[in-house]
């Protein structure tokens, strides 16, 4: 018995995550991402080697989607209407809900924005979903009579889940990304001990220890709250989802204490909208939130106000939230070209910018001209401020999680190459257990646990439901040989408790496997017992 | 397995509530609280029927001094009025038959519905109990709710009445409760007259709060392990919010239980069957198709009730289940008939008054009358009065994952889960914690629809607006199915406003029984005692029914003898294995971990590995041959010579061997038992060892 990984994507890089696994003759693919870093064949995952002849009904058992970000469910629409997947897909209650918002936000800038031939319409987008089941935290679902499936809380952005897989004997969980620290707006990642084959998770911190997220906040609001007194322009970057609230609640929070006035935008309907979304979803953010529905939801922004085009060149300081993040085109790109140019004026970047977008060309030189494309440049004045908190899990949280799990075998994708490699490395040394860092389209095999089945008899599960202590003293002589390097651990008293040695299997050709007690076994073989005592005088 | 069947509840709000004992835990499902019982109790008494009270309670008392022993006397007190009801601060009626059970002895609690846990702080607040409750996050959430509100509607009473002067009220006295009327005495003390230990002042606020924290919640079909032995899983019912059945898993077989079930729902999650199948035992504890014929025609002006069409529905149509547009549409209809009738008396000048506390005819009636009002162009304002109200309201727009799928697909396209969010915001509904806060004063206005608790018609806002407008002919009253109407208004008589009865479908239905319980494939079955009376559920059937009543212990028998292990193959492969070659029988003594996890054994490697004794104690079986034997002792260089023993039955010995060189010892052989007797432990155990290699050993 043995697990099949083909990694289709996120290996040993962050983009297009997409991982194939064949269980005991199941196979689930998580996720289905796209890279936000290519615009050619490279976006999406090498579908072909998922089945030559590209029959994916039968070739996959379900799709599993970890969260609605774009490099995890990009290219699900493409799949299933372009592919022609139509089998089982499953996501969250709020994945199912903000994922078409994701793919439809994409869908605009790729097509309106840049022109480009889309690579899959609106209605599809709404077909695609039509096929998702949603599911609920730690709900068992029964994918079909072998494979059962159960999402677990993950952090990282509202309804992102870790997902848990059993086929037979074999479990494994993939992760997809999350976080272990809590934050403003989010619980941390929670799952149950669990008895896996194989862990599959994200690294894309694997060397970063992180401090306080509440120092590197105030950092945040400083640099916000010291631009706008001084009548600066603060454009925040972001994708619709997410980050945008996360930001917005802790900027909420900050204006209230401090009595500031100066207006706070959303770019475009969409976060407006989003925000929608995300007060009927309340429950699924973090325990102080959630505890505020009644009164007041968290989500209702009192300072937020809609941002019209007209309102770029208005003077006076305001705080903007526009998409898409990494400035990688659309408005926040246009709304860059305009207010970069003063020193005034401050721009925020997350932890982590894919490259070939502007933003990680700003994260890698921060003052002087930035190329937009071959006839643009843009001389960059402004200052910018890195995000120093993210919705990913440190180094230490990656660690925590294979400790608390402690499962057979460790695959890491969804990190740098060079990074994986030293974490691959730790785990292997700190906890002795298997690891892997596949790259793109390479496969690792791995034996999975079986069980042999077994009837027991009452009288030996009886048996071993009371205890049966045997004390055995150790003589001095017997610490003195033995080869334990540290003799003090060894206990003069040794208590031994052997209820399951009084268990015999009996396989008897042509019958299922029997276990019973060895008082039982003389009756079956129709054998006496015979007992040989020694002793000396 | 045993199961007792500990109340059948009456309705929707007093769901039924039994014991099970399952592989040794004991299971309590439902702690409900009979709330029908409050009609006992007077209203708060204004001070003109305070005064009356006083005087009619003299004249009783003096009725019944001078009636000892006059049976027609007492056939006249008997007759049922305003005054003869309770005067005094209501105490509570528990699950009589709960109290025969030690509390501290149950294992685990499942609460399948928030009218279900009503009763639970009275449990969790004694001393000892210590069981593990289980309760779908949603009917947590709406159970607390419902609790609070209870207990700010009963302040009232405390209030008015003073704090209690003992433990024990005066009407609980058994010369007051024989002077009652019959109909309040059958109350009280139930059709037997035994419910007397039932009864209980209400918990506290903080008692609630205890209990709340004592509680695991669930989501569906999520897995909860009590013990490592019992794997409880929840399944919508589509009942209410949260409400559920209920699967438990062990190694000795599974049940399912099935409380009050619903196909379709307007705002709950429908009921889901096909989670349910293929149990070894089903208990089937849906009462509702059973009380449906029998009370439905008690209101005196409209009556809509459901027409029973008792014609059985082929399997076939079993896959339409939660699609039934035949139930949907007749729903469509109430809902019409009581929006129109609504809108001619708000017509005519009257107010409409609507104490029903069914959260899914609530919100159906809020979305349904908010859009007639809208079409016949009529601005009267719609108030919901309750303490809870607010919290309600935001509550059920944040759980869409509790919610059918028609409110779910709202969710997917970003629109508000529930119309009131957006009529809260367009002010065409008010809601108000109580029926003397200033908004409600200064916003009031007449006539006007009113939403408020409680359906008993004893406590909350329904009161005084009743008493406001019961001598109205132009109001109407929308109660939901109230089992005696003419106790209910009693306190309010002379009544002339309008009263209209409406009775939803709820509950399996008679018809699907047979066809559920064919699809779903149980083993056995557990059904009510009524059910029998009223299906043939025997006849051409898969499995066996068992009929219960109230109060009796059924036995089930488990089907399996034996459990299984499952054995991991690493394991496996250390195994030491024996054949015995006539049989060929391959033995082997087990070594491992034995755990119980998620109702499953497990043997697994052990992780330090130690060299453990166990293959020191071996079991031997047979006998020596004693030539072998010698054979064996002269190659390791041992000799003797071999004493026969005396072939008479009553010696145990067969024969002993005695050894001279290199050293002396004997070996004597017995039929049960070999004994090697020698001065040096060296020398024993490796003659010991020669004796096991002879022997076949396990």
């Amino acid at each position: 018995m043995a697990i099949e990984t083909l990694v289709l994507g996120a290996g040993q890089e962050v983009g297009k995550s997409c991982v194939l696994v064949t269980i005991n003759g199941k196979r689930i693919m998580f996720d289905c991402g796209m890279h936000m870093g290519f615009l050619d064949h490279r976006r999406y995952p090498d579908f072909t080697l998922v089945d030559p002849n590209q029959d994916f009904n039968s070739a996959i058992t379900c799709i599993i989607i970890t969260h609605f970000h774009l490099d995890h469910v990009g290219a699900l629409a493409y799949f299933t209407e372009v592919c022609g997947y139509s089998g089982p897909i499953y996501m969250t209650y709020p994945t199912k809900a903000l994922a078409p918002l994701m793919l439809e936000d994409y869908r605009k800038v790729m097509v309106d924005r840049r022109g480009e031939e889309e690579l899959f319409s609106s209605n599809q987008i709404a077909e695609c979903m039509k096929k998702v089941t949603a599911v609920d935290l730690r709900q068992t679902v029964q994918v079909d009579e072998d494979l059962q499936i159960r999402a677990y809380y993950a952090g990282h952005v509202i309804g992102a889940a870790m997902f848990y897989a059993k086929v037979g004997d074999a479990e494994m969980v993939y992760t997809g990304d999350y976080n272990m620290t809590p934050d403003r707006h989010l619980g941390a990642a929670q799952i149950d001990r669990l008895r896996l084959d194989l862990l599959i998770t994200e690294s894309t911190y694997a060397t970063t220890i992180r401090d306080s997220r509440y120092a590197r906040e105030r950092e945040f609001l400083k640099a916000v709250h010291k631009c706008v007194s001084c009548g600066g322009k603060v454009l925040i970057p972001t994708f619709a989802l997410g980050r945008a609230q996360e930001l917005c609640i802790l900027l909420e929070d900050y204006w209230e204490r401090m009595n500031l006035k100066v207006p706070i935008y959303f770019s475009a309907g969409l976060t407006i909208q989003a925000n929608a979304y995300y007060k009927m979803l309340i429950s699924w953010t973090s325990q102080k939130i959630k505890d505020t529905y009644s009164k007041h939801n968290a989500f209702d922004f009192k300072n937020v106000q809609k941002f019209e085009k007209s309102m770029i060149d208005a003077p006076g300081p305001c705080v903007l939230f526009a998409t898409p993040g990494m400035i990688s085109g659309g408005f926040s790109l246009e709304v860059f070209k305009h207010w970069a140019v003063s020193e005034n004026n401050l721009v925020t970047l997350p932890g982590y910018c894919v490259a070939g977008t502007i933003g990680h060309k700003l994260m890698s030189d921060k003052r002087g001209k930035v190329d937009l494309d071959a006839n643009t440049r843009i001389d960059v004045r402004c200052q910018v401020h890195q995000l120093a908190f993210s919705p990913h899990t440190d180094s230490k949280g990656i660690m925590d999680l294979v400790n608390f799990l402690a499962p057979k075998h460790v695959i890491l994708v969804h990190g740098e190459k060079h990074k994986m490699a030293s974490l691959k490395e730790k785990i292997h040394s700190e906890f002795g257990i298997q690891c892997y860092d596949p790259a793109n389209n390479e496969t690792i095999c791995i034996p999975s646990t079986h069980y042999v089945n077994a009837e027991a008899s009452d009288t030996f599960i009886r048996s071993c439901l009371s205890p049966n202590f045997t004390f055995q003293k150790c003589n001095s002589a017997d610490i003195y040989n033995s080869t334990t390097p540290d003799k003090n651990l060894m206990p003069m008293l040794q208590v031994e408790d052997e209820r399951v040695s009084e268990g015999v299997l009996v396989v008897e050709k042509g019958k299922k496997a029997k276990i019973v007690h060895q008082d039982e076994l003389l009756l079956m073989l129709e054998e006496q017992k015979h007992d040989t005592l020694s002793g000396t005088f | 397995m045993k199961f007792t069947c500990l109340s059948k509840g009456r309705g929707f709000h007093f769901p039924p509530c039994h014991m099970l004992n399952f592989c040794g835990i004991r299971i309590l499902l439902d702690c409900p609280l009979d709330l029908s019982a409050l009609l006992a109790f007077s209203p708060i008494p204004t001070s003109l029927d305070c005064l009356s009270v006083v005087e009619s309670f003299n004249t009783e008392a003096n009725g019944f001094d001078s009636g000892v022993g006059f049976g027609k006397r007492q056939k006249i007190e008997k007759l049922l009025h305003a005054q003869s009801l309770l005067f005094a601060e209501p105490w509570y009626k528990t699950v009589n038959n709960l109290h025969l059970w030690n509390s501290s002895f149950i294992d685990v609690v499942l609460i399948s519905s928030p009218m279900g846990i009503m009763g639970l702080p009275f449990l969790t607040r004694i001393k000892g109990f210590s069981a593990k409750i289980y309760v779908t996050e949603a009917s947590a959430r709406l159970g607390q709710l419902m609790m609070e509100d209870l207990i700010s509607m009963h302040v009232e009473f405390r209030h008015f009445y003073g704090p209690e002067e003992s433990n024990f009220p005066s009407w609980l006295r058994q010369e007051e409760l024989e002077i009652l009327p019959s109909e309040l005495r059958e109350i009280i003390l139930g059709k037997d007259g035994l419910e007397w230990g039932g009864w209980m002042p209400l918990y506290s606020a903080a008692d609630v709060k205890d209990c709340m924290l004592k509680i695991n919640t669930l989501n569906y079909a999520e897995e909860a392990c009590y013990n490592g032995t019992l794997v409880i899983k929840a399944f919508s019912s589509g009942m209410e919010i949260g409400s559920c059945n209920w699967v438990l898993n062990s190694p000795k077989g599974d049940i399912a239980y099935v409380s009050g079930s619903s196909f379709i729902s307007a705002h709950a999650m429908p009921f889901d069957y096909c989670s349910l199948q293929g149990t070894c035992a089903l208990i089937y504890s849906d009462f509702f198709s059973l009380g449906d014929t029998q009370d439905s025609s008690d209101a005196d002006n409209y009556s809509v009730s459901a027409a029973d069409k008792l014609q059985p529905m082929s399997s076939q149509d079993l896959a339409g289940f939660n699609h039934n547009s035949v139930e949907n549409s007749e729903e469509k209809e109430k809902l019409d008939f009581i929006c129109s009738n609504t809108i001619n008396y708000i017509q005519k000048g009257g107010s409409v008054l609507i104490p029903i506390d069914r959260l899914g005819t609530v919100l159906l009636l809020l979305e349904e009358m908010t859009a007639s009002l809208e079409a016949s162009d009529l601005k009267v304002p719609v108030y919901i009065i309750s303490s809870m109200a607010e919290e309600l309201l935001a509550l059920l727009n944040i759980i869409p994952e509790w919610l059918c799928k028609q409110r779910q697909e709202k969710l997917f396209a970003g629109e508000q889960l529930f119309a009131h969010v957006n009529l809260l915001k367009e002010k065409k509904i008010h809601v108000v914690p109580a029926i003397h806060s200033h908004e409600l004063l200064t916003n009031w206005q007449e006539p006007c629809i009113v939403f408020c608790p409680h359906w008993s018609m004893r406590m909350g806002p329904v009161v005084h607006l009743l008493r406001q407008w019961c001598g109205n002919p132009n109001s109407l009253l929308i109660l939901e199915d109230v089992l005696n109407l003419e106790l209910a208004l009693l306190p309010f008589q002379p009544v002339a406003m309008k009263v209209l009865q409406c009775l939803f479908p709820s509950g399996i239905g008679l018809q699907t029984v047979q066809p559920l319980l064919k699809l779903l494939r149980p083993k056995t079955v557990l059904c009510p005692e009524e059910l029998r009376l009223q299906t043939n559920l025997s006849s051409e059937n898969s499995f066996s029914v068992l009929y219960y009543t109230e109060a009796e212990t059924l036995k089930v028998p488990y089907r399996k003898h034996s459990s299984e292990i499952k054995i991991a193959t690493d394991l496996a492969s250390h195994f030491y294995w024996k054949t015995f070659k006539k049989e060929e029988i391959n033995i082997t003594k087990l070594k491992g971990e034995l755990l119980m996890e998620n109702g499953r054994h497990h043997l697994l490697l052990e992780n330090d590995n130690k060299n453990s004794s166990s293959n020191k104690s071996l079991e031997h079986l047979g006998l020596p041959d004693s030539e072998k034997l010698m054979a064996a002792l002269s190659k390791m260089g041992i000799s003797g010579n071999i004493e026969h023993g005396m072939s008479d039955a009553k010696s145990q010995t067969a024969c002993t061997i005695h050894i001279h060189d290199p050293y002396k010892a004997s070996i004597e052989i017995g039929t049960t038992g070999t004994i090697i007797t020698t001065a040096d432990e060296n020398v024993a155990s490796s003659i010991y060892k020669i004796i096991d290699n002879i022997l076949k050993a396990v």
